[in-house]
């Protein structure tokens, strides 16, 4: 929210000359019936895709030629808005001699890059992306008519933002790249979910199987596991540095080195010791520990014993460590 | 020519009412004041009070709370039964239906999250609500029933006195939103038996940025402006805007006056257009006349939806508005046409028509032609008209 939020945007008003043209005058509205394909040695394909109860249907036709799988002629209808119909038109005429094989790469995105009058412009506004989704979609559903295959082999499944065409991997790759923790950066960084919002979280106006926030728990859940098992890793190996360890690191460390130099030494003489604590004391550590049986009582407990375990510790483990007995 | 025709959401002012606006300015006084500027406005005031107190049938024991809007109305009667829970009441149920407005239901989804219970009873294929639910709903716990007068989108009018003694049967307080009733309908706030009523000025030809909450004397009320005390008794605060309630005042007495132009006149070019359009083959029209604002027709014309149509009508200087879910910031479709008992697809593809006085016979004529030839021109380019088949379907939900 801030000035710009304040007065609604006007739909309408940020729709490009170019829609506005194609809504007032399609160019590739109409239809072929069997006769006209049979007039251009063609095969006709008509596909639908949506239903007037989502608020947005289209249906395109298509003259193909067998010998060389051109589409020689396209042409739509529909029942939608303004943005449907003009971005419906743009898509039938853009399949216009292209192989069947290639158009079925035409995507929602180049529709709408065709409909901008300048190259930096939105030709319609964000919600409205999603009204031209059904482009592709109507594409993959003709395509896989005239090879007779079922439009899942065409669709790429891994498809999360169908208004920005954002795959599931892109955003994977856009938390891990910039380290994202907010559903808000996916947004701005990979543009998925800016459009019609549906994909961000659950309650927009499509259900979706997945949502931005499913995936950015997900890949942040792998990540810090994954940040997790390389510090284990580099600890084992003895690479990893003090500063470097989570707290549990840092304990087992510490622990380790008790185990091995100090326990026995106190042990012989009837006593013990444990780690209460290890706090961050920029640039200390410190760690609290208690004496156990005879170590309790031993005046030594506060000078030589105390002075050999410290010592031992620096040696070791880090040079800025500090023992506290409490 | 320029045909405005969306008149449930907002009218142009009125001549008349402009002119006292205008002229009232000057009387900038603030009320509470004690030297000639605070009488004159005094008076001012006085006499607009006269003309909503006699235009609108209230009670002197009652309050009329001037506001800026229904919304601030609305909000202030939710929030009172709010505060009586929030300060202990047992009673933390409100029934509302689900033909109301944002400013409604706003509120009440606010009223949810602080832990109040909300019911919204339907409505029926005439967009009335469904009394027998909404009495079936009332539990031990309810303290208010709110529901609006008549819906901008539909135009069904509620059988408000029904549900008022279905109210006071059972002690619960009754609330309706009135925004769509002054100057469609007679109004008299006793006889409708209301416990709060709101408006807006700028519904029935007054300025926007006034209205009132009315509030019968002796009911629950709490205040959601806090302020000075010499204003208003202390129950909403904020310095008055003269002028504004000067101008309201004045759009009352003239929607009064107006109705019997309503009746004959405006009803009229409403029944007219209705006829025309319904010759159009496929064409349905919403609530029979008998339960509908007489300014108003909500019509479909299938195949075509309706933001496709709001832009066609919109190239010829026609203002109209739509259920359509295309039409929306937030793409969600009208749930009150939704409830008319159709599919989405009938939200999506209505168009709603509401006059006002000052709309003419010519103007009529006009849409008439234009919606004949864009419905034609739409469904050209439908494919619910197309003629050839499709081989092959893929339905997927949006």
């Amino acid at each position: 929210m801030a000035r710009n939020d304040l007065v609604t945007g006007n739909v309408w008003e940020q729709y490009s000359k170019k829609v506005q043209e194609r809504m007032n005058s399609p160019k590739a509205m109409g239809e072929f019936s069997e006769e006209d394909a049979k007039a251009r040695d063609a095969k006709l394909i008509v596909a639908d895709f949506g239903a007037e109860s989502c608020g947005d249907a289209v249906r395109l036709f298509w003259l193909v030629d067998p010998k060389t799988d051109i589409i020689l002629d396209s042409k739509f209808k529909s029942f939608g808005c303004g943005t449907a119909i003009a971005s419906s038109d743009a898509m039938a005429e853009l399949c216009i001699g292209r192989k069947v094989d290639d158009a079925i790469h035409i995507t929602n995105t180049e529709v709408e890059a065709f409909l901008r009058d300048t190259p930096d412009e939105p030709a319609v506004p964000p919600q409205k992306m999603h009204c031209s989704v059904m482009a592709y979609d109507v594409i993959l559903e003709a395509a896989a008519q005239y090879k007779g295959v079922d439009r899942s082999e065409l669709e790429n499944q891994d498809i999360v933002c169908e208004c920005a065409r954002k795959t599931r991997k892109d955003i994977v790759d856009a938390i891990r790249e910039h380290n994202i923790t907010e559903v808000e950066q996916i947004v701005e960084i990979t543009k998925a979910g800016s459009y019609c919002k549906s994909c961000v979280r659950e309650g927009g106006h499509e259900a979706k199987d997945v949502y931005l926030v499913d995936i950015l728990a997900e890949v942040r859940e792998q990540m810090e596991g994954e940040k997790l098992t390389a510090a284990a890793d580099t600890t084992q190996s003895g690479e990893n540095s003090f500063d470097k360890m989570t707290i549990v690191q840092r304990i087992k460390a510490v622990d380790a080195i008790i185990e091995e130099y100090i326990r026995p030494m106190l042990v012989m003489d009837g006593g013990d010791m444990e780690i209460i604590d290890i706090k961050e004391n920029t640039p200390y550590y410190d760690i609290y520990i208690r004496y156990l049986g005879a170590c309790s009582s031993c005046a030594t407990g506060s000078t030589g014993t105390l002075y050999a375990i410290e010592s031992t510790l620096k040696q070791k483990v880090d040079e800025n460590i500090r023992v506290l007995p409490v | 020519m320029e045909v405005y025709l969306d008149n449930n959401s907002t009218t142009q002012v009125d001549p008349k009412v402009q002119e006292v606006y205008v002229d009232t300015i000057a009387k900038f006084g603030n009320i509470n004041v004690i030297y000639n500027k605070g009488i004159e406005a005094r008076a001012l005031l006085n006499d607009a009070y006269d003309k909503l107190y006699d235009g609108l049938g209230a009670a002197d024991e009652d309050d009329i709370l001037i506001t800026s809007s229904t919304t601030e109305g609305n909000n202030a009667v939710l929030k009172t039964f709010l505060t009586e829970f929030l300060k202990g009441s047992e009673k933390n149920h409100i029934i509302s239906t689900i033909a109301e407005h944002s400013s409604i239901k706003s509120p009440l989804k606010f009223c949810k999250d602080m832990g109040m219970d909300v019911t919204y009873v339907g409505t029926d294929e005439n967009g009335l609500i469904k009394i027998d639910e909404l009495e079936a709903a009332i539990t031990d716990k309810t303290c208010l029933i709110s529901c609006l007068i008549a819906s901008n989108e539909t135009g069904a009018i509620q059988d408000i006195k029904a549900i008022s003694q279905i109210a006071k049967k059972h002690g619960v307080y009754f609330h309706s939103d009135g925004a769509q009733a002054i100057g469609k309908m007679r109004v008299d706030l006793q006889d409708l038996g209301v416990d709060y009523f709101t408006f807006s000025a700028h519904k029935f030809h007054g300025p926007k940025g006034v209205g009132a909450l009315y509030v019968k004397g002796g009911v629950p009320y709490h205040t959601l402006i806090h302020g000075a005390k010499n204003v208003m008794g202390g129950k909403r605060g904020g310095s008055l805007y003269n002028n504004g309630v000067a101008a309201m005042a004045r759009a009352v007495e003239l929607a009064n006056i107006n109705l019997s132009f309503l009746d004959h006149t405006t009803q009229g070019l409403r029944n007219k257009l209705e006829d025309e359009l319904l010759k159009i083959p496929d064409t349905k029209s919403y609530v029979p006349r008998e339960y509908r604002l007489k300014n108003l027709v909500a019509i479909s014309f299938k195949g075509i939806e309706g933001e496709a149509m709001l832009w066609d009508m919109n190239e010829s200087g026609i203002y109209l508005s739509t259920g359509s879910s295309c039409s929306s910031e937030d793409l969600e479709g009208s749930a009150v046409v939704e409830a008319l008992g159709e599919k989405t697809e009938i939200a999506n593809a209505t168009v709603m028509f509401a006059l006002s006085k000052f709309t003419t016979n010519e103007q009529i004529d006009y849409v008439i032609e234009k919606v004949k030839a864009t419905v034609e021109r739409l469904r050209e380019i439908s494919m619910t008209y197309a003629k050839q088949e499709a081989f092959s379907v893929h339905l997927e939900e949006h």
